[in-house]
């Protein structure tokens, strides 16, 4: 038995098309593409060399973080929490806490993998560890490399005193940390928790999916038509980093301090396809996708013919047909019947375990503003999926359209599957 | 080099580690790093490896145990670089 209702009301955000939720919220609508050529990924002989990495260069990293984290923190899925986080908690109208912590507060903030970022070999001609000058990784390789490291020096600036939890699940790390916060939350544990994920970027993560053959690799000479989900050329996905963080609150906590309200989180499920039946490391079980959206869709207490909108997870794989086929196998939706479905994948790539949060804070900005983002480079429709559904529920421009129900799912490696209901708010 | 070169390059590498009520102004050589300055002592060790990296020196663990204040830190340095 649900106890409360939990609401979004606070929103950060920091991703390869965008830094910051107004920034993001324009790029959306705008098709902009953060996608670029890399030479540093040609001159170690990768096959895919482009990639998304948010542009820090254009924040004043001082502006937003505590002196020591601004000047000496290196690790980019760090930095990316940090600023997202912060951004999330001011947009909900929170201040850091000074030297009281917040007993009321939590975190569940997940990582993909802190120490595949390039931070860690940034000034050594090979590893120190290797060269016997391990005292030269200094007293932040360990902190800044735990998984739980984002969480660590996030609460470093806010303070909560709740449980701080960090969660690792590959690609659907930023969706499960929503869905988390939002069963403790409706639980009554807290009153509020930020939750979100975090991956960084650059070639040492990025050589180890394109050693797995899975990047797109046809596209360096055009990097913004790279990531093309749902088309008939779909050919690996377009590597990114990124985070999004997104406060939780209890309904009762929101309204009694006046709090603005982006939505409401309904429900959610996660699953898993035990690597069978279909499912292996890498792909998804289709009958456990299907489970995980119809559980959700239970669990938020409505019918599928209420979506308005699906964000997929469409990685713009060989994979993103059976996506498609599945959504519809869940939905018992199909053809023109079928709701309008998008990702922000075409701007701004596959930020792995940053994807889930930063995706999620585009479903929220289309419900909270009423418009649904296009999909670039999806000229062509992959035939298998026009078979399914038809082609104008899948967005080429920006439209004006009233979005109530909200579906957002993510699947990944594991075999994992996440998905979340959001409404609009009402009394 | 002089000591006052050295001051001057010391108190920038000591800087960020300062906390946020911590003015750079409050650095001056007889202040102890980590009981006036309020240096987290985990930060020491970072602090070493900027010096090093900044005078090209290397300065040793049993060392590090006497830089207690930043006038300590500077005769350390200017030893190193005699």
């Amino acid at each position: 038995m649900k106890k409360h209702r939990v609401v979004i009301t606070g929103l950060g955000v920091v991703s390869a098309n965008a830094i910051g939720v107004d920034n993001y919220e324009k790029a959306l609508r705008e098709g902009k593409s953060g996608i670029k050529y890399w030479e540093e990924l040609e001159k170690i002989n990768l096959k895919c060399q482009i990639g998304g990495a948010p542009d820090l260069s254009s924040v004043n990293l001082g502006d937003h973080l505590p002196r020591l984290l601004a000047e000496k923190i290196t690790n980019k899925g760090i930095l990316y929490a940090m600023l997202s986080g912060v951004e999330a908690w001011k947009d909900a109208g929170l201040e850091p806490n000074a030297e009281e912590r917040d007993f009321n507060s939590g975190m569940i903030f997940g990582a993909g993998d802190l120490s595949f970022d390039s931070f860690i070999n940034r000034e050594f001609p090979s590893y120190p560890i290797d060269n016997g000058e391990s005292r030269k990784l200094g007293s932040r390789t360990i902190s800044e490399c735990m998984n739980s490291g984002a969480a660590a020096y996030l609460n470093s600036i806010l303070g909560l005193g709740n449980r701080i939890q960090s969660n690792s699940s590959a690609c659907i790390t930023g969706s499960e940390a929503v869905l988390m916060g939002y069963e403790y939350l409706s639980q009554g544990r807290a009153d509020r928790m930020i939750c979100g994920s975090t991956e960084g970027d650059g070639r040492y993560i990025w050589a180890a999916f394109d050693a797995m053959r899975v990047l797109c690799s046809n596209s360096n000479d055009n990097p913004e038509y790279g990531s093309r989900p749902m088309s008939d050329s779909s050919s690996g996905f377009v590597p990114s980093g990124g985070s999004g963080a997104l406060v939780l609150e209890t309904l009762e906590s929101a309204k009694a301090r006046g709090a603005r309200i982006y939505g409401e989180v309904l429900g959610g499920h996660v699953n898993s396809g035990g690597q069978r039946s279909g499912g292996t490391m890498t792909a998804a079980n289709p009958e456990a996708v299907v489970d995980c959206i119809t559980r959700a869709i239970k669990d938020a207490g409505i019918s599928p013919d209420e979506i308005d909108l699906i964000n997929g997870h469409l990685t713009s794989t060989k994979g993103d047909p059976a996506e498609i086929r599945n959504w519809v196998k869940a939905l018992g939706r199909s053809g023109e019947n079928f709701p309008m479905i998008n990702t922000p994948k075409s701007m701004i790539g596959h930020a792995v375990a940053g994807a889930g949060s930063v995706e999620l804070i585009a479903s929220v900005l289309q419900m909270y503003k009423d418009f649904v983002h296009p999909n670039l480079n999806v000229e062509n429709i992959h035939p298998e999926i026009l078979s399914e559904i038809f082609g104008g529920c899948i967005p080429t421009s920006c439209q004006s359209k009233e979005v109530n129900t909200v579906i957002k799912a993510n699947f990944g490696f594991g075999d994992l599957n996440c998905a979340l209901v959001l409404r609009k708010y009402k009394e | 080099m002089t000591r006052e070169t050295i001051k001057t390059d010391l108190i920038n590498i000591i800087k960020p580690y300062l906390p946020e009520d911590v003015m750079a102004t409050e650095v001056s050589e007889d202040k102890h790093l980590i009981n006036d300055l309020m240096i987290n002592s985990a930060h020491i060790v970072d602090i070493v490896l900027d010096i090093e990296d900044k005078f090209d020196i290397m300065i040793d663990d049993d060392v590090i145990g006497e830089m207690n204040t930043v006038q300590d830190s500077i005769d350390v340095v200017l030893q190193k670089t005699a």
